[in-house]
């Protein structure tokens, strides 16, 4: 190791560790507002915030919301948005639940639903890169039609979820000590590292990383990006299905209104976690921290208290910090050389 | 060394929707010289560099690559067969690491599927160290952004990449552009280097100083054409002012 000749302060080397590890972290920001908050709320509720009736509440809900973000994370690390997903949510479970009404055996009615969530996605993705057009707006189009297309198929009357037929043991039962969490929480898990294992660990999620960060230069180094970003779309859109399908799977009944609004949550979720608007950063933790943040501030303000319509207020008010915060470290670290030897 | 060419292309035409960018180009490279790419903006310079690199294809005319007719699909059919080309805007990925740069779409893998497989991101560390020692850049760590480093340490990386995979022609467009004085020369001292180590190369460049500080031939294009094709030895400054 040689040593710069002008030796920096232990000041300004202790900066540049935090923003270079901000810069490689950037889910940290949401972490410490969980820590933060988790205290807060602890504190305000007299305890009850996490306690095992609390927990199991917060645990319970986490995965349909955390899928959907985590989901969103991945396609606008690629640079995509997707606005249709809260559709996604409720299509995906409707198909299934039509299709059990009329009598088809679970399996293939479940497959029958990822599958349509999964042509969404592809849809979405070939109709974004096909036509150059941006993707906010292919997916806003797509919330429509795929809301509409939940409506229709309903007939009008949600159809009854044939409960004799659901392997409820495989998607919504308790489990866990003191039957903390439910099974959905083990495969939101197993997903969860998966997910992450893609991004980080395999050349596609290279990939992933480089058509969101600097379009041209992936494109120049032979990566086939619009396939690249029809897979995140696809996965994404398939996330969100079958989100909606455990969520359905839990309540008992596919209501044709389920997901309303769960796209702005997802992307808050997201950006809360850490991924910039403009791709190439993020994590799918990011994520998932930022849609725990989003459960929590929900039931913490419920059990501080407070009227559940100052909910909206928070998550709005914390979505817009975190961009802020986001964009000013990022700012930082971005000033920051790295030094070379000579 | 021998004087064949390992890049001919014949007739070669580009039409942009009605912008006929490139005009019946007929040219060879050669094994043993650089070729300096000269011309005032929108020559079609670039638009050359595209059609041999793959990134778009002739409108019309062939390409021929160590005496075979090609026609690359895409940038990555171009580098599996060995032309490694720095293009004008970086070639870089400022949020992601050096050492994931240096791999991008080469990425070596433990294993995979159709594909799609798990990165030995060792191996991958290691290699982009070495590789970039090998181009004599000092660099402190293949982790550190590649955002975070200077206009010239990019470009740095980008030939260092290039020279890692083995490639049998360079392309240099504009590789100089905005950077210092210092920085410039040593991206010059790199174009010179790879005659040294038997790499053809096609350096663009608007000083044309600098082309001829490093190249053997000199190709000047205007207009879309090509309106000078000489030895270096066999022309000189004004000659070529006057042509474009
Ligand atoms: N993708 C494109 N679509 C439409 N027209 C293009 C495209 N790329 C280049 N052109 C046009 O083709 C012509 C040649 O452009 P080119 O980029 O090859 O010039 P150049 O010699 O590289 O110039 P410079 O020195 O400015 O880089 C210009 O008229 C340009 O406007
Ligand atoms: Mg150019």
């Amino acid at each position: 190791m040689r040593r710069p000749s002008n030796v920096p302060s232990n000041d300004t080397i202790s900066m540049k560790r935090f923003f270079k590890i901000y810069l490689e972290k950037p889910e940290l920001a949401g972490l410490v507002f969980l820590a933060i908050l988790t205290i807060v709320f602890q504190a305000r509720s007299g305890g009850v915030f996490l306690n095992g009736v609390n927990l199991q509440g917060i645990l319970g809900l986490l995965p349909e919301v955390a899928l959907v973000a985590m989901g969103v994370t991945l396609l606008m690390i690629c640079g995509e948005f997707d606005l249709s997903v809260g559709s996604v949510f409720a299509l995906t479970p409707m198909s299934m639940a039509v299709l059990l009404e009329a009598g088809w055996p679970f399996l293939p009615a479940i497959s029958v639903g990822l599958f349509v969530a999964m042509a969404v996605g592809f849809v979405n993705g070939v109709l974004t890169v096909k036509f150059a057009i941006p993707s906010f707006i292919t997916t806003l189009g797509m919330l429509f039609v795929a809301r509409s297309l939940t409506v229709v198929i309903s007939g009008g009357f949600p159809p009854l979820l044939p409960l004799n037929v659901i392997p409820k043991w495989l998607f919504v039962t308790y489990v866990g000590p003191g039957d903390m969490f439910r099974v959905s929480f083990i495969w939101f898990v197993v997903i969860a590292v998966g997910m992450t294992l893609l991004l980080s660990r395999t050349n596609f999620g290279n990939w992933v990383r480089a058509t969101g960060g600097f379009l041209p230069a992936a494109k120049s180094m032979g990566i086939p990006t619009k396939r690249v970003k029809i897979a995140c779309f696809m996965i994404c859109s398939l996330l969100a299905g079958f989100a909606g399908t455990l969520q359905v799977m839990r309540l008992g009944a596919p209501l044709p209104s389920i997901g309303e609004g769960l796209e702005l949550q997802a992307v808050a979720a997201a950006v809360i976690g850490g991924t910039a608007l403009t791709g190439g950063i993020g994590t799918i933790l990011g994520g998932i921290i930022g849609a725990t943040l989003i459960r929590v501030i929900d039931n913490g303000l419920v059990l501080s208290q407070v009227d559940a319509n100052w909910f909206k207020m928070a998550l709005g008010a914390l979505t817009v910090f975190a961009v802020i915060l986001n964009a000013w470290l990022r700012k930082k670290a971005k000033s920051i050389k790295v030094e070379t030897g000579k | 060394m021998n004087s064949d060419p390992i890049i001919q292309v014949k007739n070669l035409h580009k039409w942009y929707s009605g912008v006929h960018a490139l005009k019946d180009v007929t040219l060879d490279f050669r094994r043993n010289e650089t070729v300096g790419l000269v011309g005032d903006n929108g020559a079609g310079k670039s638009t050359l560099i595209n059609l041999l690199s793959g990134m778009q294809s002739p409108t019309e005319g062939e390409i021929f690559f160590e005496g075979n007719k090609v026609s690359f699909k895409g940038p990555a059919d171009a580098m599996e067969a060995g032309i490694e080309t720095i293009y004008q805007y970086n070639s870089m990925v400022p949020t992601m690491s050096i050492a994931r740069n240096m791999f991008i779409g080469r990425e070596p893998m433990k294993y995979s599927i159709g594909g799609i497989g798990i990165l030995d991101t060792k191996k991958m560390a290691v290699e982009s160290v070495q590789a970039i020692a090998d181009v004599d850049l000092h660099l402190r760590s293949p982790d550190a952004l590649v955002g975070e480093l200077s206009g010239g340490q990019r470009q740095g990386v980008a030939i260092a990449r290039a020279m890692h995979f083995k490639s049998k022609v360079m392309i240099l467009d504009e590789p100089t552009n905005h950077l210092a004085v210092k920085e410039t020369q040593k991206v010059l001292g790199f174009i010179k280097s790879l005659k040294t180590i038997g790499i053809p190369g096609i350096f663009i460049s608007h000083n044309i100083h600098h082309v001829f500080e490093c190249c053997d031939r000199m190709v000047a294009m205007a207009r879309g054409e090509v309106v000078l094709n000489k030895r270096v030895e066999d022309t000189n400054m004004t000659e070529i002012l006057e042509v474009l």
